[in-house]
């Protein structure tokens, strides 16, 4: 990789009191890049991503964004580089979709500000972009989990940032919606945006990052393209879970299937059967 | 949007007929003519009035219920105001401007000043620097602890209102029952009868310049109730703004305690009321809650003033107001609960 690192982890290491969470972590990420940050609970990848956002000081180490040092950098102006899509959530206050969009004009404001119509202006077009302007003026507490989700990417592309880091994006999602994120996801990508998310699935990993970063105990264990990082092997050792990784026929990607259910794949298989048979008449009812 | 925004004139022209609609009512029956008649007078020397009707009229007006009026509204409005900008700091719409402890402190001060020191002035001073000081001690716990500063905050001002509600039991408990005692409960009741221009004066431009900078700031209240790290990741300094909003509201809450007692409920009721009529918007929600405070409280105080021959303190009324009232909206409110 010849191209300059976007921002620059080195040496970062975190402690709560007595506990090591983060031990001397160095990573480094590209402009465009998808990165997926992978590992089992507990492991410090969300203190990781909070060192990143400049939330939490680490004990040793530091955060570099284009060569420089996050913590030196003033937190309007990292806003304006780095957005936070923080895992779906419900706001106590049932604020419109457009005033959450619009909290992402903030880091362009000073002291004491009202949004003007370009904020205005910003905030609907986020929101077109993401295919959700028919949201807009719909309470946040009452859209569906997805929709929350892309409110707040949308909040993201308002902030005027590029790169996104978001914590669990599909935590909570149903399949449908889980898919439409990741559409999203690599849909901006594609057009010069960076993430980097946290994630407790490897096969959305598979899906659409360019890399995986796996972490157990406080440790980068494995680093590299999603294909080679994402094996058998690893995910063992990551999750303790027996899960085969294999190739696709044909198609761009690994699968992840568990070992578990593959053994028992006769019998699965057979129970379904008959399954099948006695239902088939009220299937076809229907 | 733009219903939202054409409600703070409308609301201003309400309050402005309120106080006049209040000016008329009083034990002495006053009709808006004779009112009219006066200030045309007063102000451009129009028509013609006897001296003596003149002068009634002056102290009746000016020196009697004026300054109740606008004591009444900067308690409303102020109330309101901290009550709304705690709602929206520490992402609970249950929380009143009572959560550090600001009115156990007042009440504290001036019972202690009233025991032990015979001036007026001494007791307003002291409850307006218990009032701080009850804050000061629940921030400070809070900053002692690592952890979740929201939930810290609330904890310290549970342990210093607490506190403070205890030390004034002590006072209670060693007040001369004959005359002291009554003063200090009937002072905790809440009532307008004490105001006077100085004291609103020195109560009243803190608590409007204070009330000024919040709806200024209302900007950051919205993502502040998202939460501190998504305020912070959105550039916000959440530490000192914070810091600064605590600091004004305790200020204006504090006041209305050195101009009237204690005031309850108003700080949770009307930003709920308002939310309900102008949405969460805290842009629009902090100088609605202002305004609806204000009327309320002028409502509140004309009822208090005219129900019964003797005048009912105020705290009394709008706890009597509050509680029924807030079993009715929390049906309603729930929904925006989540």
């Amino acid at each position: 990789m010849g191209l300059k690192p976007l921002i620059k982890i080195e040496g970062i290491s975190f402690g709560y009191t007595q506990k090591t969470v983060l031990a001397d972590i160095d990573l480094s990420i590209t402009k465009g890049e998808v990165v997926a940050v992978l590992g089992p609970n507990g492991c410090g990848k969300s203190t990781l991503i909070k060192i990143m956002l400049g939330l939490l000081r680490p004990d040793a180490g530091r955060v570099l964004l284009n060569g420089e040092n996050i913590r030196k950098l003033d937190t309007r102006y990292l806003a304006q580089k780095i957005a936070y899509v923080p895992q779906t959530h419900k706001s106590s206050f049932p604020y419109s979709v457009l005033d959450v969009v619009l909290m992402g004009r903030i880091p362009h404001k000073t002291f004491f500000f009202r949004y003007s119509n370009k904020d205005m202006k910003i905030a609907q077009g986020a929101l077109e972009r993401l295919s959700v302007s028919h949201l807009t003026s719909r309470a946040y507490t009452e859209i569906s989990g997805g929709e929350r989700q892309l409110t707040l990417i949308a909040r993201a592309l308002a902030q005027g940032a590029t790169t996104f880091i978001m914590d669990e994006p599909a935590g909570g999602l149903d399949y449908g919606n889980q898919l439409k994120l990741l559409d999203q996801i690599v849909k901006l990508s594609r057009e010069g945006y960076t993430f980097i998310k946290a994630t407790h699935s490897p096969e959305h990993a598979l899906w659409i990052a360019h890399r995986a970063v796996l972490i157990k105990k406080g440790t980068i264990i494995a680093d590299g393209p999603c294909d080679d990082v994402i094996t058998t092997e690893n995910l063992f050792h990551l999750y303790n879970a027996r899960v085969n990784v294999l190739k696709f026929n044909d198609g761009p990607f690994n699968v992840c299937v568990p070992q578990t259910i593959c053994g028992c794949m006769d019998a699965l298989h057979d129970r379904k059967e008959s399954i099948f048979e006695n239902n088939q008449k009220v299937m076809q009812c229907q | 949007m733009k219903t939202n925004k054409k409600i703070l004139p409308l609301l201003l022209i309400v309050l402005v007929l309120t106080i006049c609609v209040s000016l008329t009512i009083g034990k002495y029956p006053l009709g808006l003519t004779d009112i009219g008649n006066f200030f045309l007078l007063k102000l451009f020397k129009m028509g013609n009035m006897d001296v003596r009707q003149q002068d009634l009229l002056s102290n009746l007006l000016f020196d009697i219920r004026l300054p109740r009026i606008l004591a009444a509204a900067l308690i409303g409005a102020s109330l309101s105001v901290a009550g709304a900008s705690f709602q929206a700091m520490f992402v609970n719409p249950l929380v009143s401007p009572s959560l550090l402890g600001v009115l156990a402190g007042a009440s504290f001060g001036a019972a202690l000043g009233m025991v032990f020191s015979g001036s007026w002035f001494a007791v307003q001073c002291l409850t307006f620097f218990f009032g701080f000081l009850a804050v000061g001690i629940a921030v400070a716990i809070a900053k002692m602890h690592k952890g979740n500063t929201i939930l810290l905050l609330i904890l310290g001002g549970i342990i210093s209102g607490a506190m403070f509600t205890s030390l004034l039991s002590v006072i209670k408990y060693i007040a001369d029952p004959a005359n002291q005692l009554p003063a200090i409960v009937q002072w905790l009741m809440g009532g307008l009868s004490l105001v006077d221009y100085k004291t609103l004066l020195a109560a009243g431009i803190p608590q409007i310049v204070s009330i000024a900078l919040v709806i200024l700031f209302s900007g950051y209240l919205n993502a502040l109730s998202m939460g501190d790290e998504e305020a912070r990741s959105l550039g916000i300094r959440v530490e000192r703004i914070r810091l600064l909003l605590i600091f004004l509201a305790t200020l204006m809450s504090a006041l209305t305690v050195v101009i009237a007692g204690m005031i309850g409920w108003v700080g949770l009721i009307i930003p709920h009321i308002t939310r309900m009529l102008v949405g969460p918007d805290n842009k629009i929600l902090v100088p609605a809650s202002a305004l609806i405070g204000a009327i309320y409280l002028i409502a509140v105080d004309n009822v208090s003033r005219m129900l019964f021959v003797v005048e009912i303190p105020m705290g009394i009324v709008t706890s009597l107001v509050g509680i029924p009232f807030f079993v009715l909206i929390l049906r309603k409110a729930q929904k925006g609960w989540g």
